[in-house]
């Protein structure tokens, strides 16, 4: 079945996964695409962290034939929430509280993109060197 | 009002970028953008990520950040006050003159403040020290996590036509973050139109009795 993956801030992505109660078995071509995680002999690794598989947890986390990652499974090892709604098939996979706080001790302003009315994407990053007031509002 | 502030102070290496926290995107955000005649970036987020980036739990707010890219004023209110709670005709829609004033006070304060750091920089009392900044952030929690993941998983599932299936999603967001009146107000409107600024909404505030709605920026170190 075709499952709605939303990865944090990523762009929503539609896999062939198997959803089975709390587990959600991602195939392994869609896992980077979905998510920015791909398995390396270390473990699963997002740029430079690596979170190695426990030894003994092996089948909670990988399966053969065809290969599959359960991505839910890694997102409870690293304390982030993941909430599914079934009918649709869309699970949501959240930042954990401790990312959450630890963006922040350096006071770096966290970089985003956003598009305008026209399209456009800005990032914060092309303001580096100018004064950045930003102001949030909306029309509710 | 931020294209006024925008243009007088772009000379002096400062920048408005304005974001709508709404998921109704272009076709809710557009009109206020056009008649705003903006010259600096008016961005949409849909989703509310950079409320969760940095804390935005209500509009406006505002947050400072400098030249090298470190927050010097984190997520506060900006501009505005509680007056309407105290002088808001709630069937009228009109301001008494009192409230007025007060409005207008707070307004000048925080402009004033946000011209004074855009001439001096790190010399302008307003430019927090990196402890202030820090003793400023917001706190998230486990909850806040949640309902973070909820939400979007609510708004996305709005989105796609399916409101029915969102609505419990929506509620979660509300219930695990109380405090965020974006989230309260944003999925009011995903439910039903309207719903943001209705009775439900007066008696949410009412409800806060002696807490604010905005809290005041805290302008003076």
């Amino acid at each position: 079945m075709s499952v709605t993956i939303l990865y944090q801030a990523r762009t929503p992505y539609a896999a062939e996964a198997v959803a089975e109660g709390e587990n959600l078995w991602v195939p392994a071509d869609d896992l980077a695409p979905a998510s920015g995680w791909e398995l390396r002999p270390e473990g699963a690794c997002r740029g430079d962290v690596c979170v190695p598989i426990p030894r003994d947890r092996r089948g909670e986390f990988l399966r053969e034939g065809p290969a599959r990652f359960n991505l839910a499974a890694l997102a409870r090892l690293l304390g982030e929430p993941v909430i599914h709604e079934d009918v649709h098939g869309v699970w949501s996979f959240g930042e954990s509280a401790a990312a959450r706080r630890s963006g922040t001790p350096s006071l770096q302003a966290p970089d985003f993109a956003l598009p305008d009315l026209a399209g456009h994407v800005h990032r914060l990053a092309e303001y580096r060197g100018r004064k950045v007031f930003l102001v949030f509002w909306a029309s509710w | 009002m931020w294209q006024a502030l925008h243009e007088e102070l772009a000379g002096q290496g400062f920048t408005c970028i304005a974001i709508a926290l709404d998921s109704g995107g272009p076709a809710k955000t557009e009109q206020w953008i056009r008649a705003a005649k903006p010259t600096y970036p008016c961005l949409i987020d849909e989703r509310h990520l950079t409320a969760e980036l940095y804390g935005v739990v209500n509009v406006p707010m505002g947050v400072w950040i400098d030249e090298t890219g470190r927050i010097v004023r984190p997520a506060e209110t900006a501009a505005t006050s509680d007056a309407f709670r105290r002088h808001l005709d709630r069937t009228t829609k009109q301001m008494s003159a009192e409230g007025l004033a007060e409005r207008e006070r707070v307004r000048a304060a925080y402009l004033s403040a946000l011209r004074d750091w855009a001439a001096r920089g790190p010399a302008s009392p307003y430019a927090l020290s990196e402890e202030q900044a820090r003793q400023r952030l917001p706190v998230s929690s486990e909850a806040h996590a949640r309902a973070a993941a909820s939400f979007r998983l609510g708004q996305y599932l709005s989105s796609r036509g399916h409101g029915q299936a969102a609505t419990p999603f929506l509620a979660d967001a509300r219930r695990l973050h109380p405090e965020s009146w974006s989230y309260r107000r944003q999925t009011w409107e995903l439910e039903e139109p309207g719903k943001a600024g209705s009775a439900e909404f007066w008696a949410a505030v009412d409800a806060l009795g002696d807490r604010p709605y905005y809290p005041p920026a805290r302008l003076s170190r």
